[in-house]
């Protein structure tokens, strides 16, 4: 996964929970903002290459929100599997 | 009001103590609850512990929206949301629910509506402890989703 570990405001920070977590040995990571306009930029980027499985679900700013949903520096972007609380 | 815990908790006694302190006494004729319980079987496995997961601050962000949500649709006086995460072991509750409101209506739906929304998109997941039913020992397993409730 590309990496970059300046927190400063150039960067996006980008989180994986649970099994997807698990899967890319990863919990949270930084990267450049150059480049990134939406969240299918930033799947791109730290997946190496890999598919997005049908059921990935993904937020912007701690809110749900879809592949095509703008993303620019200082955001927090996560991916996750279906939720299973309750 | 909307609580994450760690540790585990009495839903009866947490219904009790908050119903003490609301400011709404008097007004509300209605209290509905939903109590989620952790089982100790899941698809034909025996369940030892489990750990749930979830994404700090988007979870209790999330939250406040189903509530939101609710008081729109009914006309509610008061809700107390208390959910569990970290480690759980079989017979301790997972999730509270409860809703106050003047008449048994509102309650009612209210109280399924946010435990439904909440069981499809609050951000939690579980993880299970299991005994395989092949002897092979106990190994870890993440429940893929949520069965729906309607």
């Amino acid at each position: 996964m590309p990496q970059s570990n300046n927190e400063n405001s150039m960067s996006i920070k980008v989180l994986y929970f649970a099994s997807l977590k698990e899967q890319l040995g990863c919990a949270e990571q930084q990267i450049e903002s150059a480049g990134i306009n939406t969240v299918a930029d930033v799947w791109q980027l730290v997946s190496e290459g890999r598919e997005i499985t049908m059921t990935t679900l993904n937020s912007v700013n701690q809110e749900y929100a879809d592949l095509d949903t703008p993303v620019s520096e200082g955001d927090e972007v996560a991916f996750f599997p279906p939720v299973t609380g309750g | 009001m909307i609580s994450i815990l760690e540790k585990a908790f009495n839903p009866w006694q947490a219904i009790s103590d908050y119903q003490e302190r609301m400011q709404c006494a008097g007004q509300y004729g209605a209290c509905a609850s939903f109590v989620g319980t952790m089982r100790d079987f899941n698809e034909g496995d025996t369940v030892k512990a489990m750990v749930l997961e979830h994404y700090p601050g988007m979870t209790e962000k999330y939250l406040e929206k189903i509530i939101a949500d609710a008081n729109q649709q009914w006309a509610l006086l008061d809700v107390l949301v208390i959910h569990r995460v970290a480690e759980l072991l079989p017979n301790e509750p997972i999730v509270l629910v409860a809703v106050w409101s003047a008449h048994r209506k509102d309650a009612f739906e209210a109280c399924r509506f946010i435990m439904e929304d909440l069981k499809s998109k609050a951000p939690f997941w579980k993880k299970e402890r299991i005994v395989g039913s092949d002897q092979s020992g106990e190994k870890n397993r993440w429940v893929a989703k949520n069965t729906s409730g309607y």
